[in-house]
């Protein structure tokens, strides 16, 4: 076994067999779960029997409610300060106060509650109470509801995207949203998680001056590229750990649960638009539509329609790319202090890049294809972060190619860097290192 | 004697300053090699280049005739003066770990790392982790890994440092055992004590530059100041009076009724030349050479001139340096 395969190897299994490893991969995908099925499991919950009193003060619109398969709509014939006291009892989750001058001035509309209000529900009574209003004020303005409703067509663009076969892919762009939004935080955090624990591992070997034994068998940069790839592949194994344990958790869920995931487009009745609508078939257009663009429902249809081998493909490239990029700062930073407080002054540049690429994630999932998305996902530095935020929305093959093949040239670059800092830094101790010096270690052959 | 490694005209310049300037230097075979010098004075650059950790600006190093190259670093064996472990690391793991860096297989390395663990003492603290160990145990192990791939030339900086009288001389037999069964070292110190005790050759290294190379004796013979002592009884009148101005008393002490005195012969008359002036006024109960120690000659090239005389051989048993430390 050559010498660096026995310092990976080393560098691998100590890491690997500590304590807080086997939490990590653990508590990760657990963690990622959770995030996926808490969402949908609280959605389905928090919508079942949401009771609603109304006190209808006007008098238009108390039979105006239908109850839904999770709100029931109970019109009571008291105070409002009574009914306000019969949810304090518990008899109502919320209580909708139309006061007669509602009519005139919508604004006067109440909805109180003893929990922060459903925002379904809300949306809900909005729909109702904005359909009945405008039925009114159509009425006094003498013209037909019907006619009216039947010019109202309800808008829900299916997006597709052309994929250059001409075959249609049908799009997600909130799923290719968040999905971005993950990848990019990972990848951020793949990196100064990884990246520092090498920054540490190369500290503790100068603080503990066992390196000067070391590099008397083997060159420095044996040493720090055995230490790099060791903590690589620690990342790489706990990242392939956390993908098939949450895959198999969400499945299990799935399996075991197959209710909460429900929704699939084939089972979303739409009531044609030709037909005219009265107030009831409005409702449930209304709520089918919320339904589709609820959380849960695009999840579930989204999710499925993620290219997962070209997401994890590339989140494991860029990963790599990126932390070999990165390690090899922070190698150098390792060697040049002589303790962890003194790492700071250093870390600031290599931080700054990784932080431009977090701030600009908003705006590159707003525009995935503007410049500013392009440039950060083509210049090294920012390129793990940005390219894995743009590919859910689909990026150009000519683009990964040459922004994977200058991701590759510029991790060449650090590490040489690094390489050069780090063999004469190792062997230094008790002076304070200026930017100035590092640059003269470079230089100096 | 067969050169073992020859050091040529070594030049190492850092930013700021030159650490070596023309260092040659010529270790031979099977002998202790003492390396010595003040501090700042670049011996720890050139045990370095020795060990192929930097490289001179220049000049070449030979290890047994051959240009040194990175195959040699199985054959030399370091033991650095600031020396740590992995804290974290259990022992017997961490001793084959940096047994198979040097190119030793996991399993060779084991068998032989568990006798020389039994030879220590450290069997029971195998499986333990290197924070759990005394400074001395983990001296001890760094030793071992030292030693252990059997290399031709050892480097030991300030070995003993760190170690209880006992080690000490544990660690002084194992060295001696290591030259007597092939070895070659090269050992760096300030402890002027353990040089004279071990060493056979030294080079002395001051301000980056090499000012004195050769065997001990003759080092000690050519620094010999022709001072003798001697032991008189009955003394019939004043030394001063007996001697003439050839000869000066540098230092006299009386208990039990002698009279120990040290007498330099400041011309190149010779010691029977002395006796003679001596034997007719007192008894002569012993007489002789007093040799600089190490110590002195190491002060007297590093600052041009011997320590103040009542010093001058305050060092002289090097068994109590070592206590001391």
């Amino acid at each position: 076994m050559s010498k660096t395969a026995t310092i990976i190897k080393r560098e691998f299994l100590s890491r690997i067999r500590k304590k807080s490893f086997l939490v990590m991969t653990i508590l990760g995908p657990i963690l990622m779960a959770a995030i996926i099925i808490i969402p949908v499991v609280v959605a389905q919950l928090s919508d079942s029997d949401y009771a609603v009193a109304i006190v209808d003060e006007s008098n238009f619109f108390y039979d105006r409610f239908q109850d839904t398969e999770s709100t029931t709509f109970t019109p009571v014939n008291v105070s409002i300060d009574d009914a306000i006291d019969l949810m304090h009892d518990g008899r109502f989750d919320a209580v909708l106060h139309i006061p007669d001058v509602a009519f005139e001035s919508p604004s006067t509309l109440r909805l109180f509650s003893d929990k922060s209000i459903n925002f379904n529900v809300k949306l809900l009574i909005e729909n109702i109470l904005k359909h009945e209003f405008e039925s009114l004020k159509l009425k006094a303005a003498g013209i037909d509801a019907e006619i009216l409703s039947a010019i109202e067509t309800p808008i829900n663009i299916q997006a597709f995207r052309i994929k250059n076969d001409g075959e249609l892919i049908t799009d997600y762009p909130e799923i290719s949203m968040g999905l971005g939004f993950v990848a990019g935080f990972l990848i951020y955090i793949f990196i100064f998680l990884f990246g520092s624990q090498v920054l540490r591992g190369v500290l503790e070997e100068k603080t503990s001056r066992i390196v000067e034994i070391i590099v008397s068998s083997v060159k420095p940069f044996q040493l720090m590229m055995g230490k790099v790839i060791g903590v690589g592949m620690v990342g790489l194994t706990q990242f392939l750990i956390w993908v098939v344990l949450t895959f198999t958790i969400v499945s299990i869920f799935t399996l075991a649960a197959p209710d909460l995931f429900r929704f699939t487009p084939d089972d979303q009745v739409y009531v044609s638009s030709t037909q005219i609508l009265n107030a009831e078939e409005m409702r449930q257009q209304q709520e089918v539509i919320q339904q589709h663009d609820s959380f849960a429902g695009q999840l579930i249809e989204g999710l499925g329609a993620v290219n997962y081998p070209v997401m994890i493909l590339s989140f494991i490239f860029y990963f790599l790319g990126g932390y070999l990029l990165y390690a090899g700062f922070f190698a150098a930073i390792g060697s040049a202090v002589d303790n962890e407080a003194d790492t700071q002054q250093f870390m600031m540049p290599v931080t700054i890049p990784l932080l431009l690429s977090i701030i600009m994630v908003n705006m590159v999932v707003q525009n995935p294809t503007g410049p500013v998305a392009f440039w950060m996902s083509i210049i090294p530095l920012t390129s793990p972060v940005i390219m894995m935020v743009r590919i859910p929305f689909g990026v150009p093959y000519a683009e990964i190619a040459l922004s994977a093949a200058l991701l590759i040239l510029g991790f060449i670059a650090t590490i040489w860097l690094s390489g050069r800092i780090y063999r004469t830094g190792i062997l230094m101790y008790g002076k304070k290192v200026s930017y100035g010096e590092l640059w003269k270690w470079i230089r100096h052959p | 004697m067969n050169t073992l490694l020859h050091a040529e005209n070594i030049t190492k310049e850092y930013t700021n300053h030159r650490a070596l300037s023309n260092v040659s230097m010529h270790v031979p075979e099977q002998s202790i090699f003492g390396l010595l010098g003040p501090n700042g004075a670049g011996k720890t650059t050139l045990i370095r280049i020795i060990n192929q950790i930097i490289g001179p600006d220049r000049g070449k190093v030979f290890l047994d005739n051959e240009r040194l190259k990175p195959k040699h670093v199985r054959q030399i064996g370091y033991l650095p003066e600031e020396r740590g472990l992995y804290k974290k690391m259990k022992l017997g793991e961490q001793a084959i770990y940096l047994a198979q860096l040097k190119g030793l297989k996991a399993g060779d390395a084991k068998i032989m790392l568990k006798k020389w663990f039994e030879k220590f003492d450290l069997m029971p603290w195998w499986n333990k982790k290197v924070e759990e160990l005394s400074k001395g145990m983990a001296q001890k192990v760094q030793f071992i890994i030292t030693v252990l791939h059997k290399p031709r030339l050892l480097i030991f900086d300030e070995p003993f440092s760190g170690f209880d009288p006992i080690n000490v001389n544990l660690l002084k037999e194992e060295i001696l055992k290591l030259r007597d069964d092939g070895a070659t070292i090269i050992f760096s110190t300030h402890n002027m004590g353990s040089v004279e005790e071990l060493c056979d050759h030294i080079a002395l290294i001051n301000k980056s530059e090499k000012i004195l190379e050769g065997t001990v004796s003759r080092i000690k013979k050519d620094h010999a100041r022709r001072i003798y002592e001697t032991e008189l009884i009955n003394l019939q009148k004043p030394l001063d009076n007996i001697l003439d101005q050839r000869f000066r008393v540098v230092k006299t002490k009386t208990h039990d009724g002698l009279l120990n005195a040290r007498i330099k012969i400041i011309d190149d008359s010779s010691t029977n030349e002395l006796i003679q002036l001596l034997l007719p006024e007192a008894g002569l109960v012993s007489f002789k050479e007093i040799t600089p120690s190490m110590n002195d000659i190491f002060i007297k090239q590093v600052t041009g001139k011997f320590p103040a005389e009542q010093n001058a051989n305050s060092n002289n048993n090097p068994s109590d340096i070592v206590s001391v430390q």
